[in-house]
């Protein structure tokens, strides 16, 4: 018996546990990208998108974008729109979003510039909103150029789906995302191979697949799920948009 | 080609318990036969041994599986299992214990998330690892 070994079991099963657990609650859950929730990083993010070559790929909102909602926290934001059974989810769900914006905007400093220093984090673990360092998630419109290059055309919503060959859920995204898309009019899906896109994966902060993008008209990004979102949560999310 | 996904969890619940007997006990040559059983399972998942098991043993009785998974992430995780234990088993057998230990608990953790949660470690790395390694243009 190897007493060091044994040690390393217990330590990987805890490990294992926690992490399997906290990804399951967390996986495919839709998170709001409201404008109104990063108040506080929106100067500091000037300086750095441009150093790190994503100006180009992402242009900021117009400020009526951010003005909508001024100075208004998420959750209250959220609350406004409640109107269905899933009210009282969506209200949750704001408020920890509104949590995440208040404890993250110092990260948008560390992911700013160069490449070599982006790393993932907490962030970009599963369904939790990728706020800092995310053009994307600040409620940025994609640059036409951009929209473009993923093949995204003109639609009321758009489902954007980031995949890769080594991405076993991404067929259930796509099954998912195809039926949603079929039933609700004025919405498509377009699903990306990851890995062909590398410049949009790191411009809009995906770290892993299966990644979905709910786009708005104006092609602004309006919410965000790793993992299999469900197709309630889905159309749910769909009806904010539209 | 596609395959049952309960074929791969089992596979993942044998490898767990295999890399749970190699770090209980420090005994390299089993941790070379499990290097040497992922690296079939990486040429091709259906020829794995714990593919006939699981063949053999559980589906009779399991029946058909309601949905198939592709076969590249699983391909593409026993490629990276085989990788982690290869150093474990070379440590082990070298005399480097430590190096073995936490190679293997590494593996194992992989091996336990994807046995308990579905959850595939290596997939889930892969666009990380593309992203920051991958050409950049800008």
């Amino acid at each position: 018996m190897d007493p060091v070994g044994l040690g390393a079991v217990a330590a990987v099963m805890v490990v294992g546990v926690v992490v399997g657990v906290w990804r399951r609650r967390s996986d495919g859950r839709l998170r709001d990208v409201a404008p109104a929730a990063v108040p506080v990083p929106a100067p500091a993010e000037d300086g750095p998108s441009g150093d790190r070559g994503i100006a180009p790929v992402v242009r900021r909102a117009e400020l009526s974008a951010r003005d909508d909602f001024p100075g208004r926290p998420a959750s209250e934001e959220v609350g406004v729109g409640m109107k269905d059974g899933v009210g009282s989810l969506r209200q949750r769900r704001g408020l920890l979003v509104a949590a995440d914006a208040r404890e993250e905007p110092g990260v948008i400093g560390a992911e700013g510039d160069a490449g070599a220093a982006v790393r993932p984090d907490a962030r970009e673990e599963p369904g939790v909103i990728e706020a800092a360092g995310d053009p994307s998630a600040a409620g940025e419109r994609l640059d036409a150029g951009l929209m473009r290059e993923l093949g995204v055309g003109e639609a009321k919503a758009t489902l954007l789906q980031f995949s890769s060959a080594f991405c076993a859920p991404c067929r259930a995204v796509r099954r998912v995302s195809s039926e949603v898309a079929a039933m609700v009019p004025g919405v498509q899906h377009v699903e990306v191979d990851a890995e062909s896109h590398l410049e949009a994966v790191r411009a809009l902060g995906i770290w892993r697949t299966p990644t979905l993008l709910v786009l708005d008209g104006d092609g602004r990004v309006v919410k965000r799920a790793t993992g299999v979102p469900g197709k309630p949560q889905l159309i749910a999310a769909l009806g904010d948009v539209l | 080609m596609e395959l049952d996904p309960r074929g791969q969890r089992f596979a993942a619940t044998l490898t767990s318990i295999v890399l749970v007997v190699v770090l209980a006990t420090g005994w390299g040559w089993l941790a070379l036969v499990q290097t040497v059983v992922f690296a079939i399972t990486a040429a091709d998942p259906r020829r794995g041994p714990y593919a006939y098991v699981y063949r053999a043993l559980l589906l009779p009785r399991l029946g058909p599986p309601a949905e198939r998974e592709p076969v590249a992430p699983v391909r593409f995780a026993q490629l990276v299992g085989f990788s982690f234990l290869a150093v474990a088993s070379v440590g082990y057998l070298t005399g480097v214990t430590t190096l073995g230990v936490v190679f293997t608990a590494f593996a194992l953790l992989a091996a336990f998330l994807n046995a308990a949660f579905g959850l595939c470690l290596g997939c889930e790395a892969y666009l990380a690892i593309k992203r920051l390694s991958g050409p950049r243009s800008a």
